[in-house]
């Protein structure tokens, strides 16, 4: 099989997968197969979803970087799948909040999106990933030409709302949120170092 | 002073201790017969037996509520407590081979009693009572907490303070070889707090040093904690080794760590949001994963008890 080959029929099924996972875990510790959700089922799985929602982009944004390094031109054929799972765990984040967390409440929701800043964000967040994930499909990539990679260039905006929503939801120990905003310095260091060199 | 009755408690309402604790009993076995089921994390496990005495002569109190308490498991393993880290789950990790005993608590500062006094000493001049508390934290969840206490007022009138002590404060122990989350910075230690003598010697204010008529898990804040219910949990400062009287309000941690968000008072107050988050409603743990959040109450429920301490306090302003 040649290398196209290999990504379409057994690269991309098992990254799927593998991409699926955290999300099946979360079910299966909900019945408690696997593991458990804890005192706070309904954090939990906002925690994980967001946190997962978080990598994704990190890992999407990590293809170029690591395909210039290694010259395997193969990677960006998982692009699309990441991105879009990257958009697959946000959402999943969001309707987490919306329905078991705020309980579809729509004053609460108005005012938490209205009045708290990292909320706001977040939400800015989702809307561009929307943008991103309905216009990933190669018709509409054709239909916008030039534009396509000016609206997908939004990736880093999106990538700096995440981490700055995380940031600033957290209670004292930023920790986490400072680890993701050091590799994604480096993912945004790397493009802009490699594009001053040109 | 008058001491109001709470009024959310009839005595047709109150479970005897024994059965009580016969039904605490059948819960824990049924739940740990139903964990081992699913292998590793069975319940048993929790807290180990070894570490798990009963409490003798422990009174029942018309301050409790008549709400169902949350599980042993649920009060053990979702905890703040930054001494063991900073995740919910990590002092019920780190915390199960902290070790406490011996344990001194020094009292100074304006009281005519003063001096060093082992655990033991400390608390045997006082009954122990079951309170079964509403539990509000500032990260908007809540529980029901069945704790084992000592009244605090009956321990500040003990150590006979001056008429210059206007504030008590507490100290946690701050030992870095027995606490692994001392050895980050996540907060000035040692976690300090404090409360007005008044807030002190409210009839709702606690020492707890059991929680299910059991002695105190680690995790919880081992072997001595503060409960003050009509506040925020990070007012319950845990694992005390110091009680001081003062005349000027004494720092606190959570304040001094972000003084816009955590004020020295910390009185549950549904109208008066955190900065980053809205305070009017509350998750109840154990609700389970579908249940939609409660309206959280003024004073945590307890404004009968403590309204008249804050009177003449703009609440907005003292949050």
């Amino acid at each position: 099989m040649d290398t196209l080959k290999t990504v379409r029929f057994v690269g991309k099924p098992v990254v799927f997968l593998l991409c699926l996972l955290p999300a099946a875990l979360v079910v299966t510790d909900a019945f408690e197969l696997t593991g458990r959700l804890g005192a706070n089922p309904v954090e939990e799985i906002l925690d994980r979803f967001g946190n997962w929602g978080l990598r994704m982009i990190m890992i999407t944004l990590a293809v170029t970087p690591l395909r210039r390094i290694t010259g395997w031109n193969w990677l960006a054929r998982f692009r699309r799948m990441l991105g879009l799972f990257a958009f697959f765990y946000v959402l999943m984040h969001f309707l987490t909040w919306l329905i078991l967390d705020q309980g579809v409440l729509l004053s609460a929701i108005l005012e938490d999106l209205t009045e708290r800043p990292f909320i706001t964000i977040g939400f800015a967040a989702l809307l561009l990933l929307i943008a991103l994930a309905a216009t990933s499909t190669g018709g509409m990539r054709r239909r916008l030409g030039r534009r396509w990679q000016v609206l997908h260039n939004a990736v880093y905006a999106i990538a700096l709302l995440g981490v700055w929503h995380y940031w600033w939801q957290v209670k004292k120990d930023i920790t986490e949120p400072l680890i993701y905003a050091a590799i994604l310095t480096v993912l945004l260091g790397a493009r802009l170092w490699w594009r001053w060199r040109r | 002073m008058l001491i109001k009755k709470p009024a959310d408690i009839r005595p047709s309402e109150i479970t005897s201790q024994s059965n009580y604790c016969n039904r605490r009993d059948f819960l824990r076995a049924g739940a740990i017969a139903g964990g081992s089921l699913l292998g590793a994390n069975a319940l048993g496990a929790v807290v180990p037996d070894a570490r798990r005495a009963k409490l003798a002569d422990v009174r029942a109190s018309e301050f409790s509520t008549d709400e169902t308490p949350n599980s042993y498991e649920d009060i053990t393993t979702y905890n703040n407590y930054y001494e063991f880290g900073t995740g919910k789950a990590d002092p019920f990790e780190n915390a199960q081979d902290f070790e406490p005993r011996p344990w001194t608590i020094t009292v100074d500062g304006h009281a005519e009693k003063k001096g060093t006094f082992d655990f033991d000493d400390f608390i045997k001049p006082f009954d122990l009572e079951e309170r079964i508390y509403r539990m509000r934290c500032v990260e908007a969840w809540s529980m029901v907490i069945p704790w084992v206490g000592i009244s605090l007022a009956e321990v500040v009138k003990h150590f006979k303070p001056t008429s210059k002590a206007k504030y008590v404060a507490f100290e946690t122990l701050n030992d870095r070889s027995r606490m692994p989350g001392l050895r980050r910075r996540s907060l000035d230690w040692p976690y300090r707090e404090g409360l007005t003598i008044a807030e002190a010697t409210n009839p709702l204010a606690i020492l707890a040093v059991g929680l299910y008529g059991e002695v105190l898990p680690n995790q919880n804040g081992a072997p001595i904690r503060l409960v003050v219910p009509w506040k925020y949990g990070f007012k319950g400062i845990k694992g005390i080794v110091r009680m001081r009287f003062t005349e000027r309000q004494p720092d606190c941690s959570w304040n001094m760590a972000q003084p816009r968000e955590y004020g020295f008072y910390a009185n549950v107050n549904p109208d008066v949001d955190h900065p980053r988050w809205s305070q009017a409603r509350e998750r109840r743990i154990g609700a389970g994963l579908f249940a939609s959040k409660q309206p959280t109450l003024m004073f945590n429920g307890y404004g009968e008890q403590v309204a008249h301490l804050y009177k003449d306090l703009d609440l907005r302003r003292n949050y």
